[in-house]
């Protein structure tokens, strides 16, 4: 059986480590936070200026002036700082951020990422992604193994264009775990969600990968 | 307030626009979504009717605030920004090829308007490399990675929201509304902060001053603020005790 999106979150949230500087995608990304272990202190980065991002406010305890990346709502911790995006993708980039978790539409099998664009489709823009992957020590992408209409995402190379080439570190889907060592290896899978064969997972997945 | 032949207060956004906005400028204006933005400025362009402008901006605002009131007006020729996604009327200008679109990644972005207030000509950096960012610039291979070359921004004007300043143009950040506004303030030819709270020299602690004052040409008293919530999130009182964010 799949994992569910929870479960897929909770997955990712077993990369984090005590002392971590983390910045969360939107989507499933998001809500990796919801599953850091007890404990462990990590500290979320917000690429619009924030560190130290804290919960959703109570009802009536919103602040306009403290949002998200994702133009939601958050409070500030003890420990919070804020900073101007030059500041903080000066962080992002200098390579200051331990762990990043982003969604995709596409993975290759040497790691190349897509995610911001589909030709023909109106393109919102790349936000921070390119930044992020281009710059944060290590890259988690967590998204569903095959899309809606079935096409498998996870293949030899994408065909839509790139966020960053050669970023990925650990691919995590809904059947299967996919690693890689450094960034001259190729991706071993890891774990494979219950219930799917390995022979299964071959069928459903074009990319090439270590078992 | 200080002696008029020299002061950088002026008593409303129109006013500090006037006589320096011109067709066909470049303009900055800081804000992060809903967050930060330079409302009253923005409304002030407006009401000037200036057009063929390029806006350099991380977002493209909303249909009815932000710089979505002067996409309504057609008073945009060009958008330089990172993501444009909350805004109808920005779509349809595009689709139909009556505004011209530039995407930077958002570090990227920031960091052009950093360089181009610090007199930086450019800078390599791997963001982008290998993507469609990349494409027509010149690129530098160190140590096995491949660099892009970006190059600074000014803008003839660069508007700026900040919660307090002085009179001597000293700005003081609330908060994440602080996000694009103080590389901005370095960037502008000619800098117009709006605050929210303004007051006499000697009253921000010099040591909690964001933007010196040297950056900002003119500053004015902002009104009627929105206070606007893109996407309101809040958890429930009860239990989720130190959930986080989800």
């Amino acid at each position: 059986m799949p994992w569910s999106r929870e479960e897929l979150a909770a997955r990712a949230a077993r990369e984090l480590a005590d002392g971590f500087y983390v910045n969360l995608g939107i989507g499933i990304p998001t809500l990796v936070a919801n599953y850091i272990a007890p404990g462990l202190k990590v500290v979320l980065q917000s690429e619009n200026g924030m560190l130290g991002m804290g919960p959703f406010p109570y009802a009536g305890d919103e602040d306009p002036d403290l949002i998200n990346a994702g133009k939601q709502t958050v409070t500030e911790l003890p420990m919070t700082s804020y900073f101007s995006s030059a500041d903080s993708f000066a962080m992002v980039r200098g390579g200051h951020i331990d762990l990043s978790v982003l969604g995709a539409m596409e993975v290759s099998e040497h790691g190349d990422l897509a995610n911001w664009m589909v030709p023909g489709k109106l393109v919102k823009g790349m936000g921070g992604a390119m930044d992020l992957v281009a710059g944060v020590k290590r890259v988690v992408v967590v998204m569903e193994h095959s899309s809606k209409d079935g096409t498998a995402k996870f293949k030899p190379r994408c065909e839509l264009p790139l966020t960053g080439a050669n970023v990925v570190d650990l691919l995590i889907t809904d059947l299967a775990v996919f690693s890689r060592a450094t960034r001259r290896d190729p991706f071993r899978l890891l774990e494979i969600a219950p219930g799917i064969s390995s022979q299964e997972l071959r069928a459903k997945t074009p990319a090439n990968y270590l078992e | 307030m200080s002696d008029p032949a020299s002061t950088k207060v002026y008593p409303d956004a129109v006013s500090a626009l006037a006589d320096v906005l011109r067709d066909g400028m470049t303009l900055m204006a800081g804000g992060f979504g809903a967050c930060g933005v330079p409302e009253n400025l923005i409304a002030a362009v407006r009401e000037l009717g200036v057009r063929g402008l390029t806006c350099i901006s991380n977002n493209a605002g909303l249909d009815h605030f932000g710089l979505g009131i002067l996409l309504q007006t057609r008073q945009i020729a060009k958008m330089i920004a990172s993501y444009v996604g909350e805004n109808k009327e920005f779509e349809r200008q595009y689709l139909a090829g009556e505004l011209e679109l530039e995407f930077n990644p958002q570090g990227t972005l920031a960091e052009r308007i950093r360089a181009g207030g610090a007199g930086i000509y450019g800078f390599y950096t791997r963001t982008g490399a290998g993507t469609l960012v990349a494409e027509g610039k010149e690129q530098r291979v160190v140590d096995g990675e491949t660099y892009v070359l970006e190059t600074g921004l000014v803008a003839d004007i660069a508007l700026v929201k900040a919660w307090k300043g002085d009179t001597e143009g000293n700005l003081v950040y609330r908060k994440t509304a602080r996000n694009f506004n103080p590389p901005m303030a370095t960037a502008g030819r000619i800098t117009i902060a709006e605050v929210e709270t303004l007051v006499e020299v000697g009253e921000l602690d010099p040591d909690q001053v964001h933007t010196p004052g040297i950056y900002v040409q003119r500053i004015v008293a902002g009104r009627n603020y929105s206070r606007l919530i893109e996407k309101r999130t809040v958890r429930a009182r009860a239990g989720s005790g130190d959930a986080v964010v989800a």
